[in-house]
């Protein structure tokens, strides 16, 4: 551990009681006179809930925004297939919310592994997304009487998330795109679709541009600003199945780390457990069934092993619903961690579904007797019609048979209280930073944290980055921006010369081999090590018999994946090498080694009460240091976390 | 359609291969084996394109990322079909199990002169994002908004403003219209701001500037054939081209009231 290194991690926590602390922070913050903010540019990677609505604000403030995306449009980002809803200590069903229990439940649902004051924030400004979304016509559910609605999400007991039927992330989505799209035809942000970020440029130590490519033309482009914010989103797909889109990546944040950024608990990964399950080796991507839909589904395996019969000619007592078991306090509601773990462990023992002993019942005959099947049609009504798309089978007829899948990803780059990261000039929002979800993030709380940080806390603290930093001016004739971009073009080069044997996508699905089965939903010493030399060996196959066909300066989809699969192939050995040093279970973070008699997660918070944030160093993954942020609990006490 | 257990497919793929948008394009034939009925359409053509790397070809270019159905990323014709056969369905949701042993099957980009072609099977729609840029939002900024229950919106309204904000932008309906009209694209916008208090102030500037814009597109006029509904894997209905004349009529009538007042407008 290097002094010089953990005093970088200074979290620029307010002083202050905890619900003071972003008033004081605010109070003190430096501000940009409204006439100056058009001579500051600002580039804002991702068009996602975090990217669009951090450009949007940014830019009705009066800044000058540069906004990319790597999809055709920026309305595409993958935040628009999250499901279940958001959530808000609005209180509006009057059932005992508050923002203090918001903060508490996210904090406990983290298993006490996020900074207070970052969550405390978070669960603050919730209620102003909510009025923000609706202003800008977002159709949330409405009671009869014209007021809002609200439903139940796991690790809490109250209802307090807002949704619109089950596409609450594509609504939400497109409200802050349109607020994005407004802003382009007033001439404030100039729209970059079709990019990719492939590098940053510091310039002095602070974040002065990015090296973008092209997608279309392949062309390598400069682009320097005053600030630089990275809302690119998660890293699920090192595991190659994930319920991300397939173009989700690492490289903007792995490149950003290279440059000097932190990455903070990489090892904190989310599997869902309601996922639609694998079915044959050709499958692309896995498929998520909302989590909203455990408010009225019952999780359930036979209570016999190999019980072949179909699901309803099994009589309820020879059904072992075993969240209602072993949970009764939130049954079919626990958080996600803890409902995965229990999927599996029925399925270890040979409880598990059909030919592959690897899905479990959710089972919606109850709700359908007990309201009807369209009142269950208006609550779900897309999600059934994407199982069956999927399965051939009707979920209003018989049950979802599911399994749990890599969902999300709490670890990311490390950042400060005002999103800021270990680089100055570089802010990193939403799913692509760390600090919020700790190590589980609790249901409706992705989209939550995305909006907080664009709409409500970058662009105050963005602004303090402009007023009180020399920024001497920059323009992309700087040589450091010819360096950064020859290296770029250098990398995508060096792929195409390869010219192996095997294709991308098959080093891909490797990788996520090897992280499933040694770094997925359980972990041992003895499998993270195995992983870490495997890793190790594919990267070096990689490089020498990947085949990536094509050219690189014309619209080459072979040339994107294969820059991502390297990074990942890079991005997955640090993974292991975080998940091997934390020696204690917490959250989505389970170590064999370290469990309770009843198989609950066993946490060690004298040794690991901490976020590890790791530092680049040399040119090999081996090589990364990492460093602690102590983490501070003022106001709350560590407790056992218990859903029973 | 549905028959468990189906065989595996034999496949013949006539897919149409244009290198770039000036070049000139054509179908190419493949043939594929073994292919699973459970596979997405979308993974049928994951294992063309690894057939075609591994022979020294290039694989075929598709625009595709959630593959849920819900980005709006993929499209192509199938068939002659948007989306291909299948009602309320995206290509990423088309599964194999709806063809048979020996099928021959053409895969098309999307056809309109305001979707140009990138790449093979992937077209620029950036039009729809123009159209947005027009006036498809409410003017706001953030830390402005009253609370969201300030002002109580009947379930119905809420409930039919989101059958039309469901729209996700994939052009299946411009692809399907013999016009290559954008109206129900457009319309899906108009209609779900018009029904919610908050997009009432600026209704008559949003549905004139839009419909201007996507006319400057080149997206052709709609002739009610309504086979973009039919197309829509979203299941957004023509009755909201409907509402978008309604509104339109009621903005240009507006319009000139407000001219004389010297009022109205946006920037």
């Amino acid at each position: 551990m290097s002094d010089a290194g953990e005093y970088r991690l200074q979290s620029r926590t307010p002083d202050g009681p905890l619900a003071q602390k972003w008033d004081n922070c605010k109070n003190e913050l430096k501000l940009i006179a409204p006439n100056n903010k058009r001579k500051y540019d600002i580039i804002v990677v991702g068009t996602g809930l975090a990217g669009a609505s951090a450009a949007a604000s940014l830019a009705e403030l009066g800044y000058n925004v540069k906004s990319f995306c790597f999809q055709d449009s920026p309305r595409r980002a993958h935040s628009i297939a999250a499901q279940g809803g958001i959530n808000a200590a609005k209180n509006y069903p009057n059932d005992g919310d508050s923002v203090y229990r918001l903060f508490y439940d996210t904090i406990k649902g983290g298993d006490f592994r996020a900074r207070e004051a970052n969550v405390y924030r978070l669960a603050q400004v919730s209620s102003n997304i909510i009025d923000q979304c609706v202003a800008q016509g977002v159709p949330f559910a409405r009671e009869y009487g014209g007021t809002l609605a609200n439903r139940t999400f796991g690790g809490a007991q109250v209802s307090r998330t807002f949704y619109c039927r089950g596409q609450t992330g594509q609504q939400l989505l497109l409200g802050a795109y349109s607020s994005l799209m407004r802003q382009v035809s007033l001439g404030k942000v100039t729209m970059f679709p079709r990019r990719e970020m492939l590098d940053l440029v510091t310039i002095d130590g602070v974040a002065r541009g990015i090296i973008t490519r092209n997608l279309v033309t392949g062309e390598f482009e400069s682009h320097s600003a005053h600030a630089v914010l990275l809302c690119t989103g998660g890293y699920g797909n090192v595991f190659y199945l994930s319920t991300n889109a397939k173009g989700c990546n690492v490289t903007a944040a792995w490149r950003c780390h290279k440059r000097g950024a932190f990455f903070a608990n990489p090892c904190f990964t989310q599997i869902h457990p309601t996922c639609i399950p694998v079915k044959g080796d050709y499958q692309s991507k896995l498929t998520l069934m909302s989590e909203s839909l455990r408010n009225d589904g019952r999780v359930w395996v036979p209570k016999k092993q190999n019980d072949t019969r179909s699901p309803e000619s099994i009589p309820d007592e020879d059904r072992d619903y075993y969240l209602e078991r072993r949970y009764p306090a939130y049954g079919n509601m626990v958080p996600r961690d803890v409902a995965s773990r229990a999927a599996k462990e029925r399925c270890d023992a040979g409880y598990g579904l059909g030919e592959t002993g690897k899905a479990v019942y959710l089972d919606f005959q109850r709700a359908i007797k007990e309201q009807g099947e369209d009142v269950i049609r208006s609550k779900y009504g897309n999600l059934f019609h994407m199982y069956e798309k999927i399965t051939d089978e009707n979920p209003y007829k018989v049950p979802m048979r599911i399994y749990p899948a890599v969902h999300y990803t709490m670890g990311g780059l490390w950042v400060d209280y005002h999103l800021e990261s270990t680089v100055p000039g570089l802010y990193v929002l939403g799913e692509a930073n760390f600090s919020d979800h700790g190590a589980n993030r609790l249901g409706a709380s992705a989209l939550m944290q995305g909006l907080a940080d664009g709409y409500f806390v970058v662009p105050y603290t963005v602004g303090h980055h402009l007023a009180s930093r020399p920024l001497p001016a920059v323009t992309t004739a700087h040589p450091r921006f010819q360096e950064v971009k020859a290296e770029a073009e250098g990398r995508v080069k060096k792929l195409l010369s390869i010219n192996g044997k095997r294709t991308v996508t098959s080093y891909h699905r490797a990788l996520g081999e090897i992280m499933w089965n040694n770094c997925g939903m359980a972990r041992t010493e003895a499998s993270l090590k195995q992983a870490i030399q495997s890793i190790g060996e594919l990267r070096r196959e990689f490089w020498e018999n990947v085949h990536v066909p094509g050219s690189g300066s014309d619209f080459n989809q072979q040339v994107e994946q294969a820059g991502r699969v390297a990074d990942f192939l890079e991005f997955g050995e640090l993974m292991c090498r975080d998940a091997l040093e934390r020696e204690e279970s917490c959250g989505g973070h389970f170590r064999e080694e370290h469990r309770t008699e009843d198989g609950e997660a066993k946490r060690d918070d004298e040794r690991f009460a901490h976020v590890a944030a790791w530092e680049h160093a040399g040119n090999d993954v081996s090589a990364e240091v990492r460093h602690k942020e102590q983490l501070a609990f003022e106001t709350i006490h560590m407790t056992t976390r218990s859903y029973k | 359609m549905i028959s468990p257990g189906k065989n595996k497919l034999s496949l013949t793929l006539k897919v149409w291969r244009q290198a770039s948008p000036k070049a000139s394009g054509s179908f190419r034939e493949y043939s594929l084996q073994d292919i699973s009925p459970d596979m997405s359409f979308l993974e049928m053509l994951d294992i063309l394109n690894e057939k075609l790397i591994a022979d020294g070809q290039e694989p075929v270019a598709f625009d595709h990322d959630c593959r849920e159905g819900i980005c709006g990323s993929c499209g192509v014709m199938i068939n002659g079909q948007a989306h291909g056969p299948d009602r309320e369905t995206t290509t990423c949701q088309l599964h194999m199990r709806r063809f048979e042993d020996g099928d021959t099957i053409f895969i098309e980009p999307w056809r309109a002169n305001a979707f140009p072609v990138v790449k093979d099977l992937v077209v620029d729609r950036t039009a729809f994002d123009r159209i947005i840029q027009a006036g498809g939002f409410v003017s706001m900024k953030a830390g402005q908004a009253p609370d969201g229950n300030s002002v109580p919106i009947p379930r119905q309204d809420q409930e039919s403003a989101l059958d039309a904000a469901v729209c996700i932008g994939c052009g299946a309906c411009v692809a399907a219209c013999s016009n290559a009209s954008a109206m129900l694209f457009t319309s899906a916008k108009v209609s779900h701001l018009a029904q919610l208090p908050q997009g009432s102030p600026e209704r008559h500037q949003r549905v004139l500037n839009m419909v201007a814009q996507m006319d400057k597109e080149k997206f052709g006029a709609c002739t009610n054939i309504y086979e973009c509904e039919a197309a829509c894997p979203a299941g957004v209905k023509v009755t909201h081209i409907a509402r978008m004349n309604r509104e339109y009529l009621k903005a240009t009538l507006c319009a000139q009231e407000e001219s004389k007042e010297g009022g109205g407008g946006h920037g």
